[in-house]
């Protein structure tokens, strides 16, 4: 394991997502309609999209990939941060809504809803909104992980309770007396920061900021995986017991990691809601939570850039497959889980390591952890 | 990487906090004086008393009582089942006790601490099977060891401390793993891994190691090695070896424990407790 921040294989991930930041909307923005390189408009929130699966993926992979927690509830976090987007943009609206009342948005109208219940408070201030964003997941995540890393829940136990986490959270969120829109959630958003959502630059912008998010994102994980810290947590994925009689209290440290995890799923999230211009209840199902464990498998485990990766590639084949034969999608992302799972166990950026090592019959720099469970 | 050393026996002479105790495990120092604390209701480093450990009705550990003085080295023996496992299960929090008493250093009850609570008060354990970080490089797997702070956000940090390269460096000497200090631990030999295990109990300083079966899938060569390694330790701090391997036991040269079906069955010199009858009875099995 290189021990380095930025590695080769980071600086190569770096200059990309840096450059697809630039070109892609100069792409869109100074090439005429006609040219065979130009981006068409709809490709950009798109591809925005795209980036903030990325930037979840970082965030499932640092604790899958080092910690060796398997969570298959990450799309809870997701949701949470894009519903306290989502909650901010319903409050921009103001009487612009259908029933044109200043405060209250159009479903809580619709739902007799005399005023604004406790929680939707402050959240037409920008910074508050934004604090929400991770502290939300980030509590969540706390309070969850607190339980059960202290009564030592591991392995597949605790991938069911975090599906179970997820589940229960749909079907709360899914209940109109909850106070997030029922199964509609939240849509019809305006403007963000004054800005209308719908506009090109606005889009061209986002993107942009989910291309920046993406790379601090992975910057902080890569910084965290190559601290003493990191090697504990690697430590604590392969040999638990092992780390604990050497008097490493595991909990705190995958607590730590689990937390910040889930505090980057919730930028994620933030992030994705203005680009699809939804949030709703589906975002909580487990089969999402699943599918983004398979972007990360695929990619490669444990290596940061390959979850990224993975997320790209995974929901590009999707945007691709399901304007094919939409309903072979689920066939082919479950044969894609078989074959990474059998012939890839270190996912693309894995098979491209051997590649390349094959190629030059030398060692590669390229770090490829090997999954431990 | 660390700064160069010079060669020989003088690499042990650098100044610096770690080092000092292996200067005293070499002679060079005195030991440091330990004060005994004054609340302490004995002056035995490691006491177990009446520690019984039952599952599902079958008693792993009867009534077993056991004292371990201040860099007191002992050799425990018995039949597969005797208990020697659970009795170290015991001390190092991963087992609670039914009933009885474990106390460290007399103020620290055992069966009340977790296993990472255990091991900052200084105890340390080697598993039977060699358990070293594979992912990690040999060197890796000393720091990881190091007597360090260990909470969570002390250990968000890059690099490596003046202190730290020279205490790495001395243990690498010390397991003889200098030349294999970038190899991944999964690549090394059995016996080295051991031997990097020993390196990683040392790097914890602490006051009683626990070991188990070191010489396990050991060459004889190994195995000797071993053994002066082990007594060199024990000049300094308490050590508890669990072994099969009699003529280990014997290289060892220390007072032996016998344990049958979680008690003890006999105490003394290796030649005293092997003329025992029950103990040629029951462990030699004639």
């Amino acid at each position: 394991m290189s021990g380095r921040i930025i590695d080769r294989t980071g600086g190569i991930f770096i200059a990309i997502v840096l450059l697809a930041a630039v070109l892609i909307p100069a792409a869109n923005l100074l090439l005429p309609p006609g040219h065979p390189l130009h981006v068409p408009d709809y490709m950009i929130p798109l591809l925005g999209k795209y980036l903030c699966y990325a930037l979840l993926a970082v965030a499932i992979d640092l604790v899958w990939g080092y910690c060796g927690v398997l969570s298959l509830g990450h799309g809870a976090f997701f949701a949470l941060g894009g519903y306290a987007m989502g909650m901010y943009l319903m409050r921009q609206i103001g009487p612009r809504g259908v029933y044109g009342n200043p405060v209250l948005p159009d479903f809580m109208v619709f739902l007799n809803y005399k005023e604004l219940p406790w929680f939707w408070q402050g959240f037409d201030i920008f910074p508050y909104a934004m604090l929400m964003v991770v502290l939300v997941p980030g509590a969540l995540a706390f309070v969850f992980g607190w339980f059960a890393f202290r009564s030592r829940v591991t392995g597949v136990y605790l991938s069911i309770i975090t599906q179970a986490m997820t589940f229960a959270l749909m079907l709360a969120f899914f209940r109109n007396d909850m106070g997030f829109g029922g199964n509609n959630g939240l849509t019809d958003f305006k403007d963000i920061l004054g800005f209308p959502v719908q506009a090109h630059g606005t889009r061209i912008v986002l993107f942009m900021l989910s291309a920046l998010a993406l790379l601090a994102g992975y910057l902080v994980c890569r910084a965290l995986v190559t601290s003493k810290y990191g090697k504990v947590l690697v430590a604590v994925r392969d040999t638990e017991s092992r780390t604990r009689f050497l008097g490493y209290r595991v909990e705190n440290y995958k607590l730590l990691a689990w937390t910040l995890s889930a505090m980057i799923a919730g930028v994620a999230g933030a992030l994705y809601v203005p680009q699809v211009g939804i949030i709703n209840p589906s975002e909580f199902a487990p089969s999402q939570s699943i599918e983004m464990v398979i972007w990360v498998a695929v990619g490669g485990r444990g290596t940061l850039v390959g979850a990224a990766l993975g997320a790209v590639l995974v929901n590009a084949g999707k945007t691709w497959f399901t304007g094919l034969m939409p309903e072979a999608w689920l066939f082919a992302l479950g044969a894609l889980f078989v074959v990474v799972t059998l012939f890839m166990p270190k996912g693309v950026l894995g098979l491209w390591a051997q590649l390349t090592r094959r190629l030059k019959r030398a060692p590669s720099a390229v770090p490829t952890p090997t999954p431990a469970e | 990487m660390a700064a160069p050393l010079p060669e020989g026996p003088k690499t042990y002479e650098i100044k610096s906090p770690g080092v000092l105790s292996l200067e005293a495990e070499l002679g060079i120092l005195s030991p440091p004086e330990v004060v005994a604390d004054p609340m302490a209701l004995t002056s035995a480093l490691l006491y177990l008393d009446n520690i019984t450990v039952s599952f599902d009705g079958f008693r792993a550990l009867n009534a077993l009582s056991l004292v371990i003085g201040e860099a007191e080295m002992r050799a425990i023996i018995g039949p597969n089942g005797a208990g020697k496992t659970t009795m170290m299960d015991v001390i190092t929090g991963k087992t609670r006790p039914n009933a009885g008493t474990a106390l460290f250093a007399g103020v620290n009850d055992l069966t009340r601490l977790g296993e990472a609570e255990i091991a900052n008060l200084g105890i340390g354990r080697k598993f039977q099977t060699p358990t070293v970080f594979d992912m990690h490089t040999v060197e890796d797997n000393i720091l990881l060891a190091l007597r360090e702070d260990r909470r969570a956000f002390r250990n968000i940090r890059w690099g490596r401390t003046p202190v730290e390269r020279e205490r790495i460096e001395a243990l690498l000497e010390r397991v003889r793993l200098k030349d294999h200090r970038h190899r991944q631990a999964a690549e090394l030999s059995h016996g080295q891994k051991q031997w990097l295990e020993i390196g990683m109990l040392l790097a914890q300083e602490p006051r009683l190691l626990l070991v188990d079966e070191p010489a396990a899938g050991m060459t004889d060569q190994e195995t000797a090695d071993t053994a002066v390694l082990l007594r060199e330790i024990a000049k300094t701090r308490a050590v508890v070896v669990v072994e099969h391997d009699m003529t280990f036991v014997r290289d060892l040269d220390v007072k032996v424990t016998v344990l049958h079906e979680g008690s003890v069955l006999a105490e003394g010199p290796l030649d005293q407790v092997s003329a025992d009858e029950r103990v040629i009875e029951v462990y030699l099995g004639r």
